[in-house]
């Protein structure tokens, strides 16, 4: 129960769209504030008992005990082929997936592509750390050139291991992409853009025009060896650049 | 000035140190001891709040639940801050 403190009003509290449950995150990790966003405009919306969310393999796999909503576990890279599946069936219901870099953009890649470019009328929502987090820090395609990570320990080469895979630009192509932004969670202004994004998403999901995508540059503290609040530092020099914030695709016509 | 305050719940915080970077008040600290899980929490310093909410939006942990001063209490100082 929230506190009443005399003479206050409250003015922010945790959204009843999120259980009890303690989060399992590591300190300062990004996936929680992105958890809760979207939990603040389910709620914000009303649309607690018509959302449905899929879960990814990966740090948030545990999605489900957070969010207070439907929610579908796919197998690892999965995500959008089960949305697609959950939306077909339920074309009423508010469809998400949830979703990080390991997951959407290596082993998910396939299913990413083509339910983009089916033009799927779900929000795929996708963390992009730089890491695979839950395994420990390894490299994935979203590693910058340089970026030591337990499988680059002497640094991303690009000769050996490829360019960083811009994945959010690449399927802004696709014509079932329909609204496709880059945002952020670590600041106080950046969460409430992110907000914003996640409230155009789920308005534009009424519409039935195609696919919402928002990537989150997020941090991760335990991967990179950092603080939190130095995670959010580098992230801010050394990710930022490659990946700016801001919106890639935005609908033109809305009728 | 509109007054403010946070309650943080201590047994939830993970000691991040993200809303203390967040405050632009400078009144948040972190605690020296320890709670259940072993983390240092979030704690007020001083009475500078003014309820912004901005650490709570940054706070991974949704441990932070902000309260503000209703703008009909606070307008009454609030002439005089807007002479000054
Ligand atoms: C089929 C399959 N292959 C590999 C794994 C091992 N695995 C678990 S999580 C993960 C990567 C997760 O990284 P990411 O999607 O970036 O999420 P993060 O943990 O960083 O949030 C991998 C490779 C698995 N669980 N299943
Ligand atoms: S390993 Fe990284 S992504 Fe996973 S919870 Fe920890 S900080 Fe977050
Ligand atoms: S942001 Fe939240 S979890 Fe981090 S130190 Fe502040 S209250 Fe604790």
């Amino acid at each position: 129960m929230t506190q009443v403190i005399e003479g206050m009003e409250l003015v922010y509290e945790k959204p009843q769209t999120m259980t009890d449950a303690y989060l399992h995150y590591c300190p300062g990790c990004g996936h929680s504030v992105a958890h809760r966003l979207l939990m603040e405009v389910v709620q914000e919306m009303g649309i607690q008992d018509r959302t449905v969310g899929v879960a990814p393999v990966g740090c948030s796999v545990f999605a489900y005990n957070y969010m207070n909503i439907d929610m579908q576990e796919a197998a690892h890279g999965r995500a959008c082929a089960v949305a697609t599946g959950v939306k077909r069936v339920m074309p009423d219901k508010f469809i998400f997936t949830y979703q990080g870099d390991g997951d959407l953009a290596a082993i998910g890649t396939a299913e990413t592509v083509h339910t983009i470019n089916r033009g799927e009328n779900i929000l795929i929502v996708f963390i992009n750390n730089g890491v695979y987090g839950m395994t420990g820090g390894q490299m994935a395609p979203t590693t910058l050139i340089g970026m030591k990570t337990t499988t680059s320990p002497y640094g991303r080469e690009q000769a050996t291991m490829g360019y960083p895979l811009k994945i959010t630009e690449m399927i802004s192509v696709l014509p079932g992409a329909f609204y496709v932004t880059r945002q952020a969670v670590h600041t106080a202004a950046a969460v409430r853009k992110t907000k914003k994004a996640f409230e155009k998403a789920f308005e534009y999901q009424k519409l039935n025009r195609g696919t919402c995508f928002i990537e989150i540059v997020s941090n991760c503290p335990s991967g990179w060896k950092m603080t939190p609040v130095e995670s959010n530092e580098w992230m801010e020099k050394n990710m930022f650049p490659l990946y700016p914030l801001g919106d890639i695709k935005v609908p033109t016509q809305l009728n | 000035m509109i007054r403010g305050t946070i309650i943080v719940a201590q047994d939830t915080c993970k000691g991040c140190e993200l809303c203390i970077v967040a405050c632009p008040q400078d009144c948040i600290e972190m605690s020296e001891r320890l709670n259940v899980r072993g983390y240092r929490y979030a704690q007020l310093k001083n009475d500078t709040c003014t309820g912004c909410v901005n650490c709570a939006l940054v706070c991974p942990d949704v441990a932070i639940t902000v309260y503000r001063q209703p703008k009909s209490t606070s307008k009454k100082i609030q002439p005089a801050a807007a002479v000054a």
